[in-house]
């Protein structure tokens, strides 16, 4: 267990070499915390995470590929993530209204001090961000998902939002399918639909969520419900509320939406 | 609505100006030998002179309708003759109502005959007055428009001051102040002389910056001198993942361009492009100039999975709407998102120092 003297194991992801050299620095200032590696992006992130095992990981807002919050949802979740801006009046807001950790750049030593005090602090109490959390703490409201990023195995794919036809909830996973493909991704379908846009897509049932520029058509029976055709062929069944759901979003035009 | 009428206080000076029209006019009536009493001339004189004043304010819209302009001269002169006729006939009539009113009461009367006479030399009173009551209009509409101009012109200045302010707190990018700072923080840890380097050329970026924001034009080879600078700090932060390709025209260099026009698109080519890409990549910034056109080139790779950032839109609509606000339609601005990369086409008259 992780105690005040013990000591925390560090990753630094940034992709300026100039800031993460004086981040290191800052923290190895810090009696009791080693700085395991410094990752210049995301995928060195997750390879360093699987390598070392670390306790917390700072991560840069603003990286290439995978930004810090989309390197944060595939990491470990007991990693606690301690985020790096240098300027975002938004983000730092809300930070500070979800209770999400982050230091600015410049790195002022003390701040990153009490920074490593506080991981300390939480990660004693066990009170880590929940994804949630930290999805609210990634955008403004009003702003919706952009991509879709998901690890499978080694490999990490980023699917952008416009590219997901639809997605299945199976326990714990939600199963997101792309141009044919399907991606395993460790989320609850609800958290999912609440974080993609609500005019584009639509949770037609319980464990069911489409993109209504996928959908090719409805067909319905009064008995047996409905099911939603894609244009990929996929069926996806659609609920009575789903149904009414779906109904405003379809226009004059019937089951066809148009897109593709 | 009239001017005078627009505003309370306007109205009773106006009248209290029209006071010795009235006594001329009284004057004229009562003249010796034309049979009109004193007092029956000023009783007529008061009201008729104030019927006039009001039946003046009317004038203006037909001033205001109808302008002696280069095409339509006589067409308004005819409209001014019809109106100052008519003008003139209701006044006549007003002046035989108020006489034949008059006469009514013992000590005016028969003021209605004895006026008769007088009839003709009323109407031509009364397109007299039209015409002096024109020219007060025609005084208050130039003013008027004067005004306007002004205020219009004022108008265009606050908006260009506010389009060169924007484009000026644009340019200096917070985010990049504080990564930049937080750089050399880091290098002078590592390697103290590169910090010092860094301190130097983020110092030369701002006071070129500082500099040209004042400038209505600068040469093509002062802004690529800028954005040299701005590339030069931003290559000390990316380290090997940015490069620079330029590829120059030397005829382009001496043409104007408005200040911060290339800027912001080298750095929306680097913070939307080259920081996308886990590899990095090369800015292209080509300048071409020939047959009278100056054509400025900016291209980037890009990320074909990130989405378009906010901020990019802003800086480049900025750049629009400084190009229209300088050529109007000469100005070609084109910016073009393709799978891999992206591209900005900039074409303007080739404007150079007289």
């Amino acid at each position: 267990m992780i105690g005040a003297s013990s000591e925390l194991r560090v990753l630094v992801v940034d992709d300026e070499a100039p800031a993460r050299s004086v981040l290191r620095e800052y923290l190895e200032r810090v009696p009791g915390v080693r700085v395991l590696a410094e990752c210049a992006n995301g995928f060195e992130a997750l390879k360093a995470a699987d390598a070392h095992r670390p306790d917390v990981a700072f991560l840069d807002v603003e990286m290439p590929k995978l930004n810090g919050f989309e390197v944060r949802e595939l990491l470990d979740p007991a990693i606690l993530p301690v985020f790096v801006t240098a300027y975002d009046e938004w983000a730092v807001k809300a930070f500070e209204v979800h209770a999400v950790d982050y230091v600015m750049k410049p790195f002022a030593p003390e701040r990153i001090a009490s920074a490593v005090a506080r991981a300390r602090e939480r990660l004693r109490a066990r009170d880590l961000p929940t994804p949630s959390d930290v999805a609210a703490a990634a955008r403004p409201e009003g702003r919706h998902l952009e991509r879709v990023v998901v690890r499978d195995g080694p490999k990490v794919h980023v699917i952008p939002v416009a590219r997901l036809s639809s997605a299945h909830a199976q326990d714990d996973y939600v199963e997101i399918r792309s141009e044919g493909k399907a991606y395993l991704k460790s989320q609850t379908l609800g958290s999912l639909a609440a974080a993609l846009d609500p005019e584009r897509f639509v949770r037609v049932h319980r464990s069911y969520l489409i993109n209504v520029d996928f959908l090719a058509r409805l067909e319905g029976y009064a008995k047996t419900g409905f099911s939603a055709v894609l244009t990929d062929g996929t069926r996806v069944p659609v609920s009575r509320e789903g149904h009414s759901r779906l109904k405003p979003l379809l226009g004059s035009d019937g089951s066809d939406s148009g897109g593709g | 609505m009239h001017p005078i009428l627009a505003r309370p206080g306007r109205l009773n000076p106006y009248l209290a100006a029209c006071m010795p029209l009235a006594a001329i006019l009284a004057v004229l009536l009562g003249r010796p030998g034309a049979g009109i009493r004193n007092y029956e001339a000023v009783a007529m004189a008061v009201p008729l002179t104030c019927a006039y004043a009001f039946m003046g304010l009317s004038v203006w819209y037909v001033c205001r309708q109808f302008r002696f302009r280069r095409p339509d001269a006589l067409r308004s002169l005819g409209a001014h003759a019809v109106a100052a006729v008519l003008t003139s006939c209701i006044w006549v009539g007003l002046a035989a109502f108020l006489a034949a009113a008059w006469g009514l009461w013992a000590p005016f009367d028969g003021l209605l005959q004895r006026l008769r006479p007088q009839g003709l030399a009323l109407f031509a009173l009364g397109l007299l007055l039209y015409m002096l009551a024109a020219a007060l209009n025609f005084v208050l509409l130039a003013l008027e428009a004067a005004a306007e101009a002004e205020q219009r012109e004022a108008e265009l200045a606050i908006l260009a001051r506010d389009a060169e302010l924007a484009a000026l707190k644009a340019q200096i990018r917070p985010h990049f102040l504080f990564n930049s700072l937080n750089a050399i923080s880091g290098l002078a840890g590592t390697d103290p002389e590169r910090a010092r380097e860094m301190c130097l050329r983020l110092a030369d970026f701002l006071r070129r910056s500082l500099a040209v924001g004042e400038r209505q034009s600068i040469s093509v080879s002062e802004e690529l001198a800028l954005s040299r600078a701005y590339l030069s700090v931003e290559e000390l932060r990316f380290g090997p993942r940015l490069s620079i390709e330029e590829d120059l025209d030397e005829r382009g260099e001496p043409c104007l361009v408005p200040p911060l026009l290339l800027q912001p698109l080298v750095e929306n080519a680097v913070r939307h492009g080259i920081a996308t890409r886990v590899e990095g990549g090369t800015v292209r910034v080509g300048v071409r100039c020939a047959a009278g056109r100056l054509r400025i080139l900016v291209e980037n790779p890009l990320d074909p999975d990130a989405p378009s950032r906010p901020g990019g839109g802003l800086g480049l609509k900025n750049v629009r709407r400084r190009l229209a606000a300088r050529w109007g339609g000469e100005a070609y601005f084109a910016a073009k998102r393709m799978p891999d990369r992206y591209l900005v086409v900039i074409s303007v008259p080739a404007e150079r120092v007289a």
